[in-house]
């Protein structure tokens, strides 16, 4: 299937510094691309480079298999998608005048107009407010405008910048599962760029993890956030326990890795004395309380410590156990309470083997 | 006390009965400082909206012209209006000096800074990422403009009222370049001050009665048009 979007190439730099670098990038038809990255890793110049609102200085873009030249005029081609940013930029007028924006700006007849506007403020739930004035509206109630205002557009490709980020936690949850319900339904490519992983893996049929201007990882959600390709990527996808350390003895499909002068069992054939970096997950590793005692268990690794810190977290806790190397749990109130979990208690720590991915260092 | 309360009287009869020397100074004063306003605001709202969007070399000079035109003395542009229109200046076959012509000039040359300087400021103020978000839902250039000067509309109405206003009281450079003829160049202000002389107060204190009307219906206007933008409390 040929994708609806191609890039190939891309290449943005200012001041002689490349802040966008992407031999490649597709999307599908249907298809929803989430970009994370932190601050400053060029998103939101890749998502203004496919908004046709930035020419890149190198590089190919093809829509909907058809090439868009990036040096021609590119008002034909920005006609086909439309943008929501994190800031509603709503006009000083109407709701309904607001939605209509674009429509206009194509010049169709009102009849047409009016019916289009009429259902996606429908849609979005703010048709009730057709005549009130934006500026009058709420945050929540804004974004909802603006996003109506793009979708109204029925575009070959919707770009999202951050459309959540302004808003409260009540009125972003339910936008968030109103436009999950919309896009589900009418199937638009969607390239939709935040900083927050749980929006990225909610939207996303695939996440792409961008640094310094290059995409260091796409995949599904679970390959980006379960096996990240890069040590930037598994800190950045939340992955709290990143260690770095050597292999020291191997065979049998299982090494041993030697880390703070402890030794930790993985899973996969390594080189002797090859670095390598263990990403666990906190809710992977099991605290009981006491050190090396506890019963028998399936789980390879069994590292007796002392909690360093206990931190309260919404309904969990956050425990910081030093076993030789600082290690991040996450454990319930109950089981803090249950087992008098605090500061300076010793504790063993347990995680299997399989619950380590291993990111082998890059050479070179 | 009794000059004054004559004066007013007077006054309160030439307005009743609509004199026919205070209706010509009154309607040629409108009629030329509302051209004056028309043409500044069709140089000086797009050439403020270049200034405040376009990155150029040599923008910050221009802009500091702008801020010196607005505040440049009126008797210094008669003098440069005069020289220009004089018989012997640069354009002086053209026979516009002591013409209604030659003060809608000068008035200009008041009012277009103003108007762009205020024009500047109100498209400067907008959120730049509105330019790139009607951009992103399919605006062509000039579709993009018309949005933001919509946007702009309130402290645009503002140019207008600082540029009638200016020229609408200016007296010194339309003294010099009108020279006040009766019945071709004479005006409120010329008119008034030629009164104020000649110690014929009834007639002064008429036209500066009418004076402050025209001014306060016209801002009364406007304001009216901004108020309803407003947002409501």
């Amino acid at each position: 299937m040929n994708p609806l979007l191609r890039g190939e190439d891309l290449r943005v730099v200012y001041d002689g510094k490349v802040v966008l670098d992407l031999p490649r990038l597709t999307v599908g038809g249907g298809e929803t691309l989430s970009i994370i990255g932190p601050n400053g890793s060029g998103k939101s110049t890749l998502l203004r480079v496919l908004a046709l609102l930035e020419r890149p200085q190198r590089g190919r873009l093809f829509l909907a298999g058809q090439e868009v030249d990036l040096r021609g005029d590119l008002l034909p081609h920005r006609r086909r998608l439309a943008i929501v940013m994190q800031q509603p930029l709503l006009r000083r007028t109407s709701v309904f005048e607001n939605v209509a924006t674009g429509l206009r700006f194509r010049g169709l007849p009102f009849s047409e107009i009016r019916q289009r506007v009429g259902h996606w403020m429908e849609r979005l739930g703010v048709a009730h407010l057709e005549k009130r004035l934006a500026h009058t509206l709420s945050g929540g109630e804004s974004q909802r405008v603006s996003l109506a205002r793009a979708l109204v557009l029925e575009p070959n490709l919707l770009l999202l910048d951050e459309p959540f980020a302004a808003l409260d936690a009540p009125s972003k949850t339910s936008l968030m599962d109103d436009l999950q319900a919309i896009l589900s339904q009418v199937r638009f490519a969607t390239v939709f760029v935040t900083h927050d992983r749980t929006e990225a893996q909610v939207f996303g049929h695939r996440v792409a993890v961008m640094f310094g201007g290059q995409i260091h990882q796409v995949g599904t959600p679970q390959e980006v956030f379960s096996f990240p390709a890069t040590e930037a990527v598994a800190a950045f996808v939340g992955v709290e326990n990143i260690i770095t350390g050597r292999i020291s003895e191997g065979g049998d499909g299982l090494a041993i890795f030697r880390v703070g002068g402890r030794e930790v069992v993985v899973v996969g054939e390594y080189g002797m004395g090859e670095e390598v970096t263990a990403c666990i997950r906190p809710e992977d590793i099991i605290i009981e309380p006491g050190g090396e005692r506890g019963l028998l268990s399936s789980a390879r690794n069994r590292l007796p410590g002392r909690v360093l810190k206990c931190i309260p977290q919404g309904p969990q806790f956050k425990l910081v156990v030093d076993c030789g190397f600082p290690l991040v749990s996450l454990v319930t109130k109950q089981s803090v309470s249950d087992l008098f979990l605090a500061e300076g208690k010793s504790v063993t720590a347990t995680f299997k083997a399989s619950a380590i991915y291993v990111i082998r260092r890059r050479k070179g | 006390m009794d000059l004054l309360w004559e004066g007013v009287t007077q006054a309160f009869w030439l307005i009743v009965n609509r004199e026919p020397q205070v209706v010509e100074v009154v309607l040629l004063s409108l009629l030329v400082s509302g051209s004056a306003t028309l043409i500044s605001l069709l140089i000086g709202v797009p050439y403020g909206t270049f200034l405040a969007l376009a990155r150029f070399p040599g923008r910050s000079l221009a802009m500091s012209l702008v801020n010196t035109g607005m505040g440049m003395p009126p008797v210094v542009v008669g003098l440069l209006v005069s020289i220009l229109l004089w018989r012997s200046g640069p354009l002086g076959l053209l026979h516009l000096l002591y013409t209604p012509m030659a003060i809608v000039i000068a008035q200009v040359v008041i009012a277009a800074p103003i108007v762009t300087g205020v024009s500047m400021a109100a498209i400067a103020q907008l959120d730049p990422r509105l330019r790139m978000q009607m951009l992103g839902l399919g605006a062509s250039r000039w579709q993009m403009l018309w949005i933001l000067l919509q946007e702009a509309k309130l402290p645009l109405l503002t140019a207008v009222m600082a540029g009638f206003g200016g020229v609408i009281s200016e007296v010194g450079a339309v003294m010099m370049v009108g020279g006040n003829i009766k019945g071709q160049t004479r005006v409120l202000t010329t008119a008034m001050v030629m009164e104020t002389n000649r110690g014929e107060f009834g007639l002064a204190i008429a036209l500066g009665i009418i004076l402050l009307v025209v001014a306060y219906l016209v801002n009364l206007a406007l304001t009216h048009l901004q108020q309803r933008g407003r947002i409501p409390p």
